[in-house]
């Protein structure tokens, strides 16, 4: 595991270490399976022709995910996620980058608690924002 | 398309509809599934041994799972019944528009939890297209203790 991160350690402004991800149509598949969610415009081309898209669609909920993950190893261990939400702007294709971003936007203490909130999105390669969102952790501190 | 708002009465009038309670098992497995799909090997989330030196003492789910129905509720029925007001309301697509989460508590394998859904809220916006509306779902998420763990806010966008 990385190193802890501590709400000394942050500023607003900061930004989170990107998390690159290229999910496959095989990571789709098996999001359908892990998640239960089986719309086919996620694993069926003809059905998501049939629609108007190029290709089947990168889950909204497995870019939540992503980001999910990129906050959880940036936090560690002894930090806690307490809210993400994002919005399913734009649609991501399999086989093309998704790349994990976020950046500080603020901090404080509040009852006790080191907060941090972010703005979080997924970007694709053409540097769109596809999946904004906003994200609230809670800190260790050394204080 | 429809002239005037695409909020009509039957559509007012389901504000506050609930679905049954969904019972729900989190079981390792699943998780360990869930967190490969997304690709992600941290080891709270797979790692028993790890898990359970850890402050959290067993496996716990990564945001956003919550397990498997051991009894489902009517979340799809609910949605089929908006479905149906949206329809005659002007506006038959629907989109998933994203989704925001509170987390209170881990959940942790082992865990049983029980979810209720309701049809929480609406709004109009007009776009580019025509009428949108701006429908949230909002499920509350509680463990076998009744100790909120989490709650979700769905939006979807009916167009």
């Amino acid at each position: 595991m990385a190193k802890q991160l501590y709400y000394e350690d942050v500023e607003a402004g900061m930004e989170v270490p990107p998390l690159v991800k290229k999910p496959t149509t095989q990571q789709l598949v098996k999001w359908a399976a892990a998640s239960g969610d089986f719309y086919q415009l996620h694993y069926d081309k003809d059905f998501a022709q049939a629609q108007g898209f190029p290709s089947v669609l990168v889950h909204g909920k497995l870019k939540f995910g992503l980001l999910g993950q990129m906050l959880i190893d940036w936090i560690g261990e002894d930090g806690v996620l307490k809210k993400l939400g994002c919005s399913y702007r734009g649609t991501d294709f399999p086989g093309e980058d998704l790349i994990c971003k976020g950046k500080v936007t603020n901090k404080y203490v509040k009852d006790g608690e080191h907060i941090v909130e972010l703005e979080v999105w997924t970007e694709n390669p053409r540097g769109e924002r596809t999946t904004p969102g906003t994200a609230v952790v809670a800190l260790p501190s050394r204080g | 398309m429809t002239e005037g708002s695409a909020i009509t009465d039957e559509l007012r009038s389901m504000i506050g509809m609930a679905t049954e309670p969904v019972i729900m098992e989190v079981e390792r497995g699943a998780i360990r599934r869930y967190a490969d799909a997304i690709g992600d090997p941290n080891p709270l989330f797979s790692d028993v041994e790890y898990a359970r030196n850890s402050r959290y003492g067993e496996v716990i789910c990564p945001p956003g799972f919550f397990g498997w129905p051991l009894k489902r509720g009517g979340m799809m029925e609910l949605l089929g019944t908006i479905g149906g007001a949206l329809f005659r309301a002007g506006v038959p697509r629907i989109l998933d528009g994203g989704v925001d989460y509170e987390f209170f508590l881990p959940i942790r394998a082992g865990d049983i939890l029980t979810s209720h859904g309701k049809f929480a809220d609406f709004r109009e916006r007009e776009g580019r297209t025509g009428k949108m509306l701006f429908i949230t779902m909002e499920t509350t998420y509680l463990n076998q203790n009744g100790d909120l763990v989490a709650k979700a806010r769905s939006t979807l966008i009916a167009l």
